[in-house]
């Protein structure tokens, strides 16, 4: 009997199976091939805007995604840094290779948890509780919790043109079984689909026509403490090449062999990564597009062709390739095929990720119709945590808009659901001010330490940091600078113009051209890291800003306190709109905040159910 | 949504002498405290009235008492302000927009009594009638949005909120895909031009919304001249018996208004200047203090002189005070002959014995309030004070953005002004920003990475 079973070893699977066996459950994770652990069978890199910062967040919470992507990083960029500090990202190039290898070294040095290749053929549920799975051979294993990180496995089929193989990523076999049992328990499932280029040689391109992308010459890390030192002379470049006229003529030629259009896909593609044949033929008049060439692994040949998925037939895609500049000779060591795959609607899902349908089951990552590595892996973690409260019948974690990128992602996904593939915006966070990468630790550690899964050194340097960032601010106050020839000589030297008035060092500042980095020319004895003076600059820079987002933050989470009860009937409030009260039928939302953000629930649905539900607590 | 604070005249609309604005919600003092000139809001006690003056920066609107009340012990059982202004609509509902620009919501019928009910200060008995009411107000809420908002200016909204919409997008896409190079790469010296011209055309709304308030709520107007100039022979001739109503309305002013004269569609409230009028030396007798008053209450000038007569300096002395307003040099007794000397922008010259030169006068009238013909129909638009009040926070969120985008902050901060304003034109128009942000921008860029 285990504690929790995490049927798929993903990027969801990996930190769900970490999160509980951590916690001090007995944990199982099955997968159909130990070898493919939480690879990537799309781009090599992690992170970019707003998935950086959740990795950020994953590590706040006590996840293991960052440590991971620090220690195989082949290059790392921070991108946006003009455009904002809440929009700041970290992006690696990952060895996809390597990081895989150490999570699965991870998982097999974590106490409580047993690794098992196996096909799991159904859920074991009795009275609507999970009870534990039966695998493909028969066998039976018990378990009080389920967590599904079925990825792009349920029901999968690969296409190529007008080829469609029932199978998985990376000529895997599909999970045939799940779907069906998941439609007989009452689940809406949804068709999806996603796509990934070719692969190709790198000895076969000629880099000398495109243009490289070097790493930062800096070193990043998306852990708060990062114990890798990496060697920046050993960054990965990519090279950045576009299509051409003859390029676009071939897609044109050849539109109906793509499964996209010859009627092969049923499923959605994402929106927000379209393949090759559609970027064409939604945007007719642009004369090309960009490729970004990057490296697979340090230790093969491979190279990936960033915004040329396709699911054209081979034929094609070895002269769509060619015609591509640098590529005139490239070989093609891995043709790109579109996958289409089961989801269930996430709107089944409580904000725990535990199903509604089931109690004790769990899912997250891709069956919950997001798309991403990073996406999945802190849904994994939440999935993680939550069912190891349900099992010790503690209080679920379920983290708020404001709070964090992934309380954003969660929240979307059961309140909204999902039409194509979901990926995660800095957009689609309205209080994106507030969830920054520099201040995941104060949101966030404070809770990872309390669920029992932050290390107690990331922890003690964060509440250090922290303190230096305080005193450092009490300081710039305390420096009071008169206009005098010594101090305008010293303002002078910063550089920026002199001061006309008395002014603080911290009113100093604020201004543009100044960051708290001058703190020594003005107090000799004070000198603290980086990181400190960028978190300082930031939030006397920015104090207004980040204030206003707040003061709207809070406004909105009056209404996340109004919790609405599980016996609620809807049918019974008779001045609530049909619409509203299907939904609200649906959904069945958490909080009166949570039912505000329901399409189709007007404010005046919101009123009657706040007056319900202020009746019912006064009776 | 329960605690933010709501702002409504609470007192019937209509001709009273006194009307009662009611203020409730969890920034109430807040939001108040900026308008009022007068004892410091937040820390007078409970249940206390106080004398002072409702300010627009700084400038005054109206003189008022306004009475504090503390949560729990108030009607709606929250924090509460209720200003006692002068009546008519006019001020009542220049002092809802001041409230609404600085943060308050107009609120919906019914809804103090439903904050009364949640906040348990109403017996549950009460319930099922405030169900009924809130009722009432779901269907009604409906219409809300489109009430009183015709085709065109729906439509300018429209435009508006595309526009910004387009430029959130852009900007949304330089952060969402840093590395895309299809889409232009904005800062914060080339969003200022795009931010400039939205507030403008913003601002052009406004002032056409201010003739629409002009059309309903009338214009001050004051008739101003040293005595026997012929300020009454004016006054009758614009009050006369067939399109004026002479009665005394203790109304859009804490001056008496001596009767209201329609000037093809557009209401003269004409001040009484009695005082003035009837003294031999206005300068000595009334004071400088008293004209200064009547000149800053109105809002149009009608400044008389007497052609007949050389102009003296208590004529200078006037003219100097009224130089700043809108005012229009009446050169009166023109049938009489001419001893002025004097020419003078803005003029015209009448004989109101004769009635020579009144409809001249008239049009000058109606050419100074309002840029084109007057349609009245097509000054129903933004004619309630809540989208007057959005529209006035949208255009402050694009002057905001200007100053951020001037101070050389980062494009982030600038969107967050920017979705400010989109949220409260969509305000007006009573549609949400939900999913419009996401379809623009996967519609109009073709992103990859």
């Amino acid at each position: 009997m285990f504690d929790c079973i995490v049927i798929g070893g993903g990027h969801a699977g990996s930190e769900a199976a970490l999160a509980t066996a951590k916690l001090h459950k007995k944990t199982l994770l099955v997968t159909g091939n130990l070898e493919l652990i939480a690879s990537m069978p799309c781009n090599p890199s992690v992170g970019g805007p707003a998935k950086g910062i959740v990795v950020r967040e994953i590590d706040a919470l006590g996840g293991v995604m960052a440590d991971i992507a620090d220690a195989t990083q082949i290059q790392m960029r921070l991108l946006n840094h003009s455009k904002g500090p809440a929009v700041r990202a970290l992006r690696a190039q990952s060895d996809k290779l390597a990081y895989s290898k150490l999570m699965l070294d991870t998982l097999k040095a974590q106490a409580n948890l047993t690794l098992k290749e196996a096909y799991v053929k159904s859920l074991q549920i009795d009275n609507g509780v999970v009870r534990g799975i039966v695998l493909e051979d028969g066998s039976k294993i018990t378990a009080k919790t389920v967590i599904l990180t079925t990825g792009t496995y349920l029901k999968s089929k690969v296409l190529i043109g007008d080829k469609a193989i029932d199978q998985g990523p990376d000529k895997q076999p599909p999970a045939k079984h799940l779907s069906g049992q998941l439609r007989d328990l009452g689940f809406d499932l949804k068709r999806l689909k996603t796509g990934t280029p070719p692969r190709i040689k790198r000895s076969s391109i000629d880099f000398s026509v495109t243009e490289p992308q070097p790493g930062d010459n800096a070193h990043r890390y998306f852990s708060h403490l990062p114990k890798t030192d990496y060697d920046l002379s050993k960054q990965a470049v990519c090279y950045l090449t576009h299509t051409t006229a003859s390029t676009h003529q071939i897609i044109f030629d050849n539109l109906d062999r793509s499964s996209m259009y010859s009627g092969v896909i049923e499923g959605v593609g994402p929106r927000y990564c379209p393949s090759i044949e559609d970027k064409l033929v939604r945007f007719k008049d642009k004369p090309r597009h960009q490729i970004f060439l990057e490296p697979e692994t340090l230790g093969t040949d491979d190279i990936y062709m960033q915004g040329f998925s396709t699911s054209m037939p081979e034929d094609v895609q070895i002269k769509m390739v060619r015609s591509v500049k640098g590529l005139e000779n490239a070989e093609i060591s891995k043709y790109a095929y579109a996958i289409e795959y089961d989801a269930i609607d996430p709107r089944q899902l409580w904000p725990t990720l535990e199903t509604k349908h089931v109690r004790g089951l769990f899912s997250a990552g891709q069956i919950n119709g997001t798309s991403g590595y990073e996406e999945a892996a802190s849904q994994g973690l939440m999935a993680g945590i939550n069912a190891s409260r349900h099992i010790d019948g503690l209080s679920p974690i379920i983290l708020k808009r404001d709070e964090a990128y992934i309380g954003v992602l969660i929240d979307d996904l059961v309140t909204k659901g999902v039409e194509d593939p979901y990926r995660l915006l800095t957009s689609r966070a309205e209080h994106r001010l507030l969830l920054r990468h520099d201040n995941a630790d104060v949101r966030l550690m404070k809770l990872g330490h309390e669920v029992g899964l932050l290390a107690q050194d990331k922890y003690s340097q964060s509440i250090k940091r922290r303190k230096y960032v305080d005193q450092v601010k009490t300081k710039l106050e305390s420096i009071v600078l008169t206009p005098n020839k010594v101090t305008n000589a010293l303002v002078a030297s910063i550089p920026t113009a002199p001061i006309k008035d008395k002014t603080t060092l911290a009113q100093l500042i604020k201004r543009p051209d100044v960051s708290s980095r001058v703190l020594p020319l003005f107090e000799k004895d004070m000198s603290v890291v980086d990181e400190v003076y960028e978190q300082v600059d930031i939030e006397i820079q920015y104090e207004g800003y980040i204030e206003k987002a707040r003061v709207k933050a809070d406004k909105l989470n009056r209404l996340e306190h109004v919790a609405i009860p599980d016996d609620i009937e809807y049918d019974a409030m008779h001045n609530l709109a049909n619409e509203a009260k299907e939904k609200l039928k649906k959904i069945r939302p958490m909080t009166v905040g949570q039912a505000a953000r329901i399409s189709g629930v007007n404010p005046s649905d919101i009123a009657v159910l706040s007056v319900h539900l202020k009746r019912r607590t006064s009776q | 949504m329960q605690n933010d604070t709501i702002a409504a005249i609470a007192t019937a609309l209509g001709e009273s002498a006194v009307n009662v604005i009611r203020v409730s919600g969890s920034d109430v003092f807040d939001i108040v405290g900026p308008l009022f000139k007068g004892p410091v809001l937040h820390s007078v006690p409970a249940n206390t009235i106080h004398y002072g003056f409702i300010v627009d920066q700084d400038k005054p609107i109206d003189e008022v008492l306004v009475s504090v009340f503390k949560a729990p012990k108030s009607f709606t059982a929250e924090d509460t302000v209720e200003i006692s202004c002068h009546g008519g609509p006019y001020i009542a509902n220049r002092i809802i927009s001041l409230l609404i620009a600085q943060g308050a919501r107009q609120a919906e019928r019914g809804e103090f009594t439903e904050r009364a009910f949640l906040n348990g200060r109403i017996d549950l008995t009460q319930a099922e009638s405030v169900l009924d009411m809130i009722e009432a107000r779901s269907s009604l809420s409906l219409t809300l949005a489109n009430k009183g908002l015709r085709g065109d200016i729906h439509q300018a909204v429209e435009t508006l909120r595309d526009d910004l919409l387009n430029l959130i997008a852009n900007i949304e896409v330089n952060i969402d895909y840093p590395e895309y190079d299809d889409v232009e790469m904005l800062n914060a010296d080339l969003v200022q031009p795009k931010a400039q011209a939205l507030l403008k055309t913003i601002q052009r709304i406004l002032s056409r919304a201010e003739d629409g308030r002009i059309i309903r709520d009338g214009v001050k107007t004051a008739i101003i001249g040293r005595p026997n100039v012929g300020k009454s022979s004016l006054l009758n001739v614009l009050l006369k018996e067939d399109r004026a109503i002479v009665t005394n309305i203790h109304g859009t002013t804490r001056d008496t208004i001596e009767g209201t004269a329609n000037i093809g569609g557009l209401s003269l409230h004409l001040i009484d200047t009695a005082g003035i009028r009837e003294s031999q030396d206005i300068i000595e007798q009334i004071g400088i203090k008293r004209a200064k008053k009547v000149i800053e209450e109105a809002e149009l000038i009608l400044f008389v002189l007497n052609n007949n007569e050389p102009l003296t300096d208590d004529d200078r002395q006037l003219l100097t005070l009224t130089q700043n307003k809108k005012r229009i040099v009446i050169i009166n007794k023109i049938d009489l002959e001419s001893k002025i000397g004097v020419e003078f922008e803005n003029s015209v010259a009448i004989s109101a014995l004769t009635k020579r030169g009144i409809d001249l006068l008239e049009k000058r009238i109606k050419a100074m309030f309002f840029s084109g013909e007057i349609d009245l129909d097509e000054y129903t638009y933004l004619s309630n004070t809540r989208q007057i009040g959005a529209m006035h926070a949208a255009a402050k969120a694009l002057e905001d953005a200007l100053l951020t985008a001037k101070s050389a902050m980062p494009l982030d901060m600038i969107a967050v002004d920017f979705k400010a304003a989109y949220d409260a034109l969509g305000e007006i128009i009573g549609e949400s920003s939900d999913t419009a942000l996401l379809d623009t921008l996967f519609s109009k860029f073709c992103l990859g990475k």
